[in-house]
């Protein structure tokens, strides 16, 4: 990396600036990645209990009645609609749609409205 | 053209690519499944065992494997190399990057192996 003058100033403290609402969507989505990626073993460890065999098949379904459980698969769930949601505006806007400054700021309102609802829905399901 | 030895691809170009491709596979996926498990609800181990162990969803599972392992690479990628800096680790950085990218594409591997195990070994 060139040096290019180190007299400029540089203000890169997250706690001092502001977030526009495309910067939280935009910082929501990358959350949320590193989250599945964290909740991987769960859903593989699941995916291979469901399959094992017609017991471990039956234990699955005792946990995944548990009010536990339910959450932290609702919070998997969650993480995964935002992510697909977000991921979705950014391919939009890959083939140019909603690239302006007010197109932005406004699909990334969509984005948190539109899982925000997904969201709630899934959770009744779940329930 | 800027290129990094730990990036899936080589070069950005290629790594946005596979990104995006990956996305469109696993979005499918999401969605489809999750739609399975909507009008199945209430399914019992027989139904849902043959439903894994079909072809067609045999290979959905492999692609998704693959898909999720390239997909979390590029993107944690990203992310190590935006957070992991000189500018919050000071001289340690490229250390603490390294470790941290040695980390994730370990535990990509197994997760990839374990997915491929599961789907393909009759477990």
């Amino acid at each position: 990396m060139a040096i290019v003058n180190d007299k400029r100033p540089v203000n890169l403290d997250l706690t001092t600036i502001k977030f526009p609402v495309p910067a939280i969507a935009s910082i929501i989505h990358r959350i949320t990645g590193v989250g599945l990626f964290v909740a991987l073993p769960i859903l593989l460890w699941m995916l291979d209990r469901s399959l094992a065999s017609p017991e471990t098949f039956a234990d699955l379904k005792d946990l995944l009645a548990t009010p536990l459980a339910r959450f932290v698969v609702w919070g998997i769930v969650a993480m995964l609609i935002y992510h697909l949601v977000a991921g979705i505006k950014h391919l939009l806007m890959d083939i140019g749609i909603g690239e302006t400054l007010e197109g932005g700021r406004r699909g990334a309102f969509l984005v948190l409205a539109v899982s925000a609802v997904l969201i709630l829905l899934a959770g009744g399901w779940i329930w | 053209m800027v290129t990094s030895v730990t990036s899936l691809g080589r070069n950005g170009l290629y790594d946005w690519l596979i990104q995006r491709v990956t996305a469109l596979i696993l979005g499918v996926y999401f969605i489809f499944t999750m739609g399975w498990l909507m009008t199945h609800s209430g399914v019992d181990y027989l139904t849902w065992k043959a439903f894994m162990g079909s072809l067609c969803m045999q290979i959905a599972n492999t692609l998704v494997f693959f898909s999720v392992s390239a997909h979390a690479w590029v993107g944690l990628w990203t992310v190590t190399t935006d957070y992991i800096t000189t500018l919050q680790f000071g001289s340690k950085a490229t250390f603490a990057r390294l470790t941290a990218q040695l980390v994730i594409a370990l535990l990509t591997l197994v997760y990839l192996l374990w997915g491929l195990v599961m789907i393909w070994g009759g477990a």
